[in-house]
This record gives C-alpha cells, sequence and structure tokens, in this order.
C-alpha cells in the first residue's frame, strides 16, 4: 500500500487530537490489510529490518506491551522491553535521563506509557526516535481507539452515522478521550455516560452528548465500549461502592437490551468483571467483540510501526 | 555618595499626578530637587535622559525568594540582580522558605541579607502560621518588631476557616494584615491546570475556578466578622473580583493584588504541556483575564505584584503534572504592565500607580513616590524600546517565565536604589 500524502506528518504518534480523517482512514486502511496478512500467517516481513523497537513501560501492562512487541517482531524489528518500575521513578530526572540513555542506543521506534499525561510528548522532544504514545495518564492511549475503530469498522461495515456509547469512568480514561476524538472525526455520535463523579468537566466540547442514565444513554446505540473503573486511579471517593456503581453503570444483559439488538459490546481490558461489566456479557461471542479488539490491536500497531517506519526510511 | 542630576526626563509621580518633562537632582542618596528648573551644584555629573522616563522605583508586593532553604533556585543576592534589571527596588518576600519564616531571628536575617545587596530593600513577610502549615497562628508582635512587613504562608492557603478568623483578629492588635493564596485547599488538591475543555483534552487534573472566589468569600465574611484586614494575592478569576469589590463598596478591609501572567496570558499558553506556564493559581480562560484588565481599569485591584517564583530546570523539566508550579516574574514586571498602556486598557500614571504607589501606601512605607526628601529609588525606563523575554537570557538565576518568547515594549535602562546606580 502506499500513500500520496505522510499520514503521521510530526513522525510520531502523540495523540489522536489533530489527526485529520484522511490519515486515520489510511491507518485504519493499512491495519485492516495486516489483519488479513496475520490471519494467513505470513509473518515476520523485514519491513523494519536492523530497527530497534524500545517497548518503554512506566507502568505496569501486558496486553498493550506484548501487541507492541509482537506488531514489531511481525515486521522485523529488534524489540527490546523495558519496564521502570514506578517506585524508582518519581523523579523526573529519570524520564530525560531515560531520553538520552535511548539517543546513546541509536533506538528508531519508542514506544511509551506513563503515569502523566503528557509524557510521550516530552520524550519526544528530547528523543531522536519516533514515539508512540502508548498511554500516557489521562491523556490519549491512540492505538487503542485505532483498534477499536478497525473492529468496529469490520463488524458495521462503516463508521459514519453509527451511535456509540462510552461507558463508565470517563474521567479518568485515555482510551476514552482518543475514541472520542476518533469517532467524532469520523462522524459517529459519540454519548458517554457515567456518574456526574466520573465524567470530566466540559467533556460536551468534546462534540459528545453526556448521559448520566444507562437507559437513556444506551438507547439506539450500535456499539455499547465500556471502560474500566480506574481503581488504582481513583482519588478520594467518587463513587461510594463498586456495588453501587455495577447496580446502575455495570453493563448486564438487561441493560445491553436498551441498546439496539445487534449492539456489539468493547472492552478495552483488563476488565473488572461484576464491576463495570457482567461475565455473560463479557463472554458471550453473539455480543462481545473483546477478543477481536486484541486481534485487530496487533494489525493497528503493525500499521503505526509501518507507517512511522516509512519517515525513517525517508530521513535515511 | 555620587550625587546626579538626571535631566530632560519624562517625570512621572502617581502619587503627585506629575506627568511633566522635568530634571531631578540626587544628593545624598535622596531626591534633593525636582522640576523644571532644577540647578546642581557645579560638578554634579549629569545624565541626559531625553527621551526616557523617570519613575519611582518599582515596589513588589510578592515575591517567593529562594533563600534560605532553596539557594539552587534563586539566592538573595540574584533576586536582587533581577531586580534591578526590573526596575524593582522594593520587594516583600515570601515567608514559605525552608525554613519557614515563623521566627523573629529569620526575619532579620532575611533583612540583613536584602541590606547586604546594597540595591534593594528586601521585605520578608512573617509566616500567618508556625511552620507555614495552617494550623497555629505564628507570634505577629515579636516578628513585627523583627520586621516582619505583614503575615501570610506565601503558597499556601490558610484553609482551617478558624485559624482564619484568628489571623484576621490577632494581626489588628498590630496593625497588620494577612494576605491569603486564595485557593480552597481541598479543591485544589492534586491540580495542575483550571478545570476545563482545556485541562480534560490534555488529561490534566483539574481546579475549579469555584476554588478561588469561595475562599475569598469566606475570608470576607471573616474580615466582617473580625474587623480585620485581609489582602487576596494573584486574583485570577472574575468570580473572585466580583466579591472583592462588592466587600470593598461595603467598606470592609479588604485588598488585593494580581500578577501579570493573569492579565497578559490565559490558559491557552500551557499549550502542549508548556510547564513554564504551569502557575499556581493556574493561568485561566480569557473571560477571566479581561476581567482582571477590567478590575485593574476601575481600581477593584490595588496592586500589581510580580509574584516570582524561582524554579530550576529539574523543577520543570517534568510531566506537567509533576512539574512545579511558579514563574519568574522580576524582570517582566514592568514590561508586561506596560503592554496594558500600549495595549490602550490602561493610563501610563494609573499602570505605575499599581507598582509603586499604590503598593507602597498598602504597606505602609514613604517609598514609590518622587518627592523631595524621600529616597532616590528610581527606575529610568524606555517607553517605546523593543525586546524579546528570552528564558535563559534573564539577568539573575530563575530562568522559568511564563512569557518566554513575549516580545515586549517598554525596557528599564537604569535603576538606582537610594542615589546609587545598580543597573544600567
Amino acid at each position: 500500500m502506499s500513500f500520496s500524502f505522510p499520514i503521521l506528518p510530526e513522525g510520531h504518534l502523540l495523540a489522536i487530537e489533530g489527526l485529520e480523517p484522511p490519515h486515520i482512514g489510511a491507518l485504519l486502511d493499512l491495519a485492516e490489510n495486516y489483519a488479513l496478512l496475520n490471519r494467513s500467517g505470513k509473518t515476520q516481513r523485514d519491513l523494519l529490518k536492523g530497527r530497534t523497537l524500545i517497548n518503554l513501560f512506566f507502568e505496569d501492562s501486558t496486553r498493550t506491551r506484548t501487541s507492541f512487541e509482537l506488531a514489531g517482531k511481525r515486521l522485523g524489528a529488534d524489540v527490546i522491553n523495558m519496564s521502570v518500575s514506578t517506585s524508582s521513578v518519581n523523579k523526573g530526572e529519570t524520564l530525560i535521563d531515560t531520553a538520552q540513555t535511548l539517543n546513546a542506543m541509536h533506538c528508531d521506534l519508542l514506544v511509551v506509557r506513563h503515569a502523566q499525561s503528557g509524557a510521550p510528548a516530552l520524550l519526544a522532544q528530547k528523543v531522536s526516535a519516533s514515539v508512540i504514545n502508548a498511554g500516557d495518564g489521562t491523556h490519549e492511549h491512540p492505538t487503542q481507539a485505532l483498534l477499536d475503530a478497525l473492529t468496529i469498522r469490520r463488524r458495521k461495515g462503516r463508521l459514519e452515522g453509527l451511535t456509540v456509547a462510552i461507558c463508565g469512568d470517563v474521567l479518568h480514561s485515555r482510551v476514552a478521550r482518543s475514541n472520542i476524538h476518533l469517532l467524532t472525526a469520523m462522524n459517529c455520535r459519540v454519548r458517554v455516560i457515567g456518574p456526574p463523579t466520573l465524567i470530566p468537566a466540559e467533556a460536551a466540547r468534546l462534540g459528545v452528548e453526556v448521559f448520566h442514565d444507562m437507559q437513556a444513554g444506551l438507547a439506539g446505540a450500535d456499539v455499547v465500549m465500556m471502560l474500566r473503573l480506574q481503581k488504582e486511579r481513583m482519588t478520594g471517593g467518587l463513587i461510594p461502592s463498586s456495588r453501587e456503581f455495577f447496580r446502575f453503570y455495570g453493563l448486564d444483559r438487561e441493560k445491553l437490551a436498551w441498546a439496539k439488538p445487534d449492539a456489539i459490546v468493547m472492552h478495552p481490558g483488563p476488565m473488572n468483571r461484576g464491576i463495570e461489566i457482567d461475565s455473560a456479557i463479557a463472554d458471550d461471542p453473539e455480543r462481545s467483540v473483546i477478543g477481536e479488539q486484541v486481534e485487530m490491536g496487533v494489525a493497528c500497531r503493525m500499521a503505526v510501526l509501518d507507517v512511522l517506519a516509512r519517515d525513517l526510511r525517508r530521513n535515511v | 555618595m555620587s550625587d546626579l542630576l538626571i535631566r530632560n526626563a519624562r517625570l512621572l509621580d502617581p502619587a503627585s499626578g506629575l506627568d511633566a518633562p522635568a530634571s531631578l537632582l540626587i544628593q545624598d542618596g535622596l531626591i534633593a530637587a525636582l522640576g523644571a528648573d532644577v540647578t546642581a551644584p557645579e560638578g554634579t555629573p549629569a545624565l541626559d535622559a531625553t527621551g526616557l522616563c523617570l519613575a519611582p522605583g518599582l515596589v513588589d508586593l510578592r515575591a517567593d525568594i529562594g533563600e534560605p532553604g532553596h539557594e539552587h533556585r534563586e539566592t538573595i543576592a540574584a533576586a536582587a540582580l533581577a531586580a534591578a534589571a526590573g526596575g524593582i527596588t522594593t520587594i516583600c518576600a515570601l515567608p514559605d522558605t525552608d525554613p519557614a519564616l515563623d521566627d523573629p531571628a529569620l526575619v532579620q536575617f532575611v533583612l540583613r541579607k536584602g541590606e547586604a545587596t546594597g540595591g534593594l530593600t528586601l521585605l520578608p513577610y512573617g509566616a500567618a502560621t508556625k511552620g507555614c502549615e495552617g494550623r497555629e497562628i505564628a507570634e505577629y508582635g515579636l516578628l513585627r518588631e523583627a520586621g516582619a512587613i505583614a503575615f501570610t504562608d506565601g503558597r499556601r492557603a490558610i484553609g482551617n476557616a478558624r485559624t482564619m478568623r484568628l489571623a484576621l483578629s490577632y494581626a489588628r492588635a498590630f496593625g497588620s494584615f494577612v494576605v491569603q493564596h486564595p485557593e480552597e485547599p481541598s479543591l485544589a488538591a492534586g491540580g495542575a491546570a483550571t478545570e476545563g475543555e482545556l485541562a480534560t483534552r490534555l488529561g490534566l487534573p483539574g481546579i475549579p475556578p469555584a476554588a478561588e472566589s469561595m475562599l475569598v468569600q469566606r475570608d470576607i465574611a471573616l474580615a466582617r466578622l473580625t474587623g480585620g484586614h485581609v489582602h487576596f494575592a494573584h486574583v485570577s478569576t472574575g468570580a473572585a473580583l466580583a466579591l472583592i469589590r462588592a466587600a470593598k463598596a461595603e467598606g470592609l478591609r479588604v485588598t488585593c493584588d494580581t500578577a501579570p501572567p493573569y492579565f497578559d496570558l490565559n490558559e491557552t499558553a500551557i499549550g502542549d504541556y508548556r510547564t513554564y506556564a504551569k502557575l499556581s493559581p493556574p493561568l485561566r480562560p480569557e473571560a477571566d483575564r479581561q476581567a482582571v484588565v477590567a478590575a485593574l481599569k476601575d481600581g477593584t485591584i490595588d496592586a500589581i505584584a510580580s509574584d516570582h517564583q524561582p524554579r530550576d530546570a529539574d523543577d520543570k523539566r517534568l510531566p506537567f503534572a509533576q512539574a512545579e508550579a511558579g514563574g519568574a516574574g522580576l524582570a517582566t514586571l514592568l514590561g508586561i504592565t506596560l503592554a496594558r498602556v500600549h495595549g490602550g486598557d490602561l493610563p501610563l500614571l494609573e499602570a505605575l500607580s499599581l507598582l509603586t504607589v499604590k503598593p507602597a501606601t498598602l504597606l505602609g512605607l514613604p517609598v514609590g513616590r518622587l518627592a523631595k526628601g524621600a529616597a532616590a529609588d528610581l527606575v529610568l525606563f524606555d517607553l517605546e524600546r523593543g525586546w524579546q523575554v528570552k528564558a535563559g537570557q534573564l539577568p539573575g538565576k530563575a530562568q522559568n517565565s511564563p512569557f518566554d518568547g513575549r516580545a515586549l515594549e517598554g525596557r528599564v535602562v537604569g535603576t538606582w536604589k537610594s542615589g546609587r546606580r545598580v543597573f544600567g
């Protein structure tokens, strides 16, 4: 596949906000190709041969890190995983020091996850590598939004005109923010549903409709996207209890019936079963596309690495 | 003493309303004469200041100096250099140092350090509460005797209503006032930017603007209750200013200041996580900036303070929420204020009064005036000369200017402290 325009002109993927619909569409098309290729069993292309991809994770993650690792390896890159435990990184010089270390290692592609919003952007200013944001604080998680969009597009045949309900802890969710930017850019109707204490200020200004009632919010939804209740980020009792949360905002059969009969259910994982989602829904192959999200994750990350590597080659 | 005749300057004295071409004679560190036909004894050096403005040295109501405890950020000596370059001759220093200025000996230490610079009157605030911890009120009487100019916990709000009541009440006995950082601590905890659309997009923990107005409202009620004098520092929202305006109309002893970032910048300055624009209180939406300008115009705001907060690279080169809040402000105090004059919001004399006689009057000091017999604390500036603020090239030590890159019109060309030229 070739493109007539640079898809990620900054040479990084730091956020979905700011990407234009044609760029998003091109990334999804490329990712879809990789999804087909992956299913055919053809792997280890040499697109990234001789390139070094470093997974720099300041927060624990198994799924995203593994997904990037697999994507890099399938494209032939040398993949290194660096996990930096949060306890040893409370000093910010470490982030700048890390950048200098990475420069000395001649890293080409840097995948960063960090508990602080904007940390990948800060690193991108200091490293020579292309930086991919794998989740920063409560800001963005761009590859998650891409894989969610690809999953929806494959299931529903399109993005435009769909009604997508994003439910739960929107306040602390970088997944929600990236999805809101991507889906509104692609002309979906996006709703966010949650208790007012878990909805960020001025959320409507992001182009979404805000609901505090699950029944009203799910009515007519094509896609129900559940968010992980970020208990580890929860400061100071934003909800009184998880049982109350599940009662009013957890997805079970009864609530899912309020959405369209063919609505699909998504979750970025890892799930808190019995808190934001009932196991019966999560494991229902008719409704849940959670497994496919993981599959599309690898394909989307391959697409992003591919696009950034094109720019790397251009710069050589 | 080096006597000097400054000739043909545009003399600007907000206290008397003087704005006229004239000369000023410095003798023995004092203003010996000023007017159109001043003559100097033979042999007195003269400076031709044609085309330049001569005004009282600026009185800065609020600056954090790194000393004692944070000398890596800034020393008193370094702050004196920055102040001189900014035309500032008197600075009130915050007491939330390490250790906090809650002991007469510490107040005297800062006073002595200030005197040793030879170029600056450095007037420390005393801690409003012991250790600036917001619990028990400090020894206002003894601190006042030692030279404390007034009382505050600096960058920390006095969050406990009872403690604030006692502080306002007790300060009356010593004819002093309490300066509040108006931000409800429980609402502001952990926040990095003003709550709203921008903070939501950037994924930054927000501080609702109401955190400011609700503490202002509470403290106005306490001023009414105690008869004490509360002064609100760096007021940044229209809602808080409306409350202060009403309290003044009611006749309560309520005063306030603001700082240049709050009438020159809005929240968009934090852009892509620009930590130099991370301040406390955080930068606000444009409507609040406009409200601050309106309050400067209508007199609700009593003074413009630099709100200088030195931070070093390690404090700022961090992810936004982890970076320290605060901006360097000494070198840009006059320039940013003059931008409001050039922008047509404030007449020149009125702008200067907010930097000189008004804060001096609030503090009960005889400075900030061009008067015969007064100390020759003077700033000579070119109202039109352009320059660009460049972090890394600012005078003094602290380089963390939120105005980095800002083009300004109006530059200090000379500063005199008690007749001694300390800049230019």
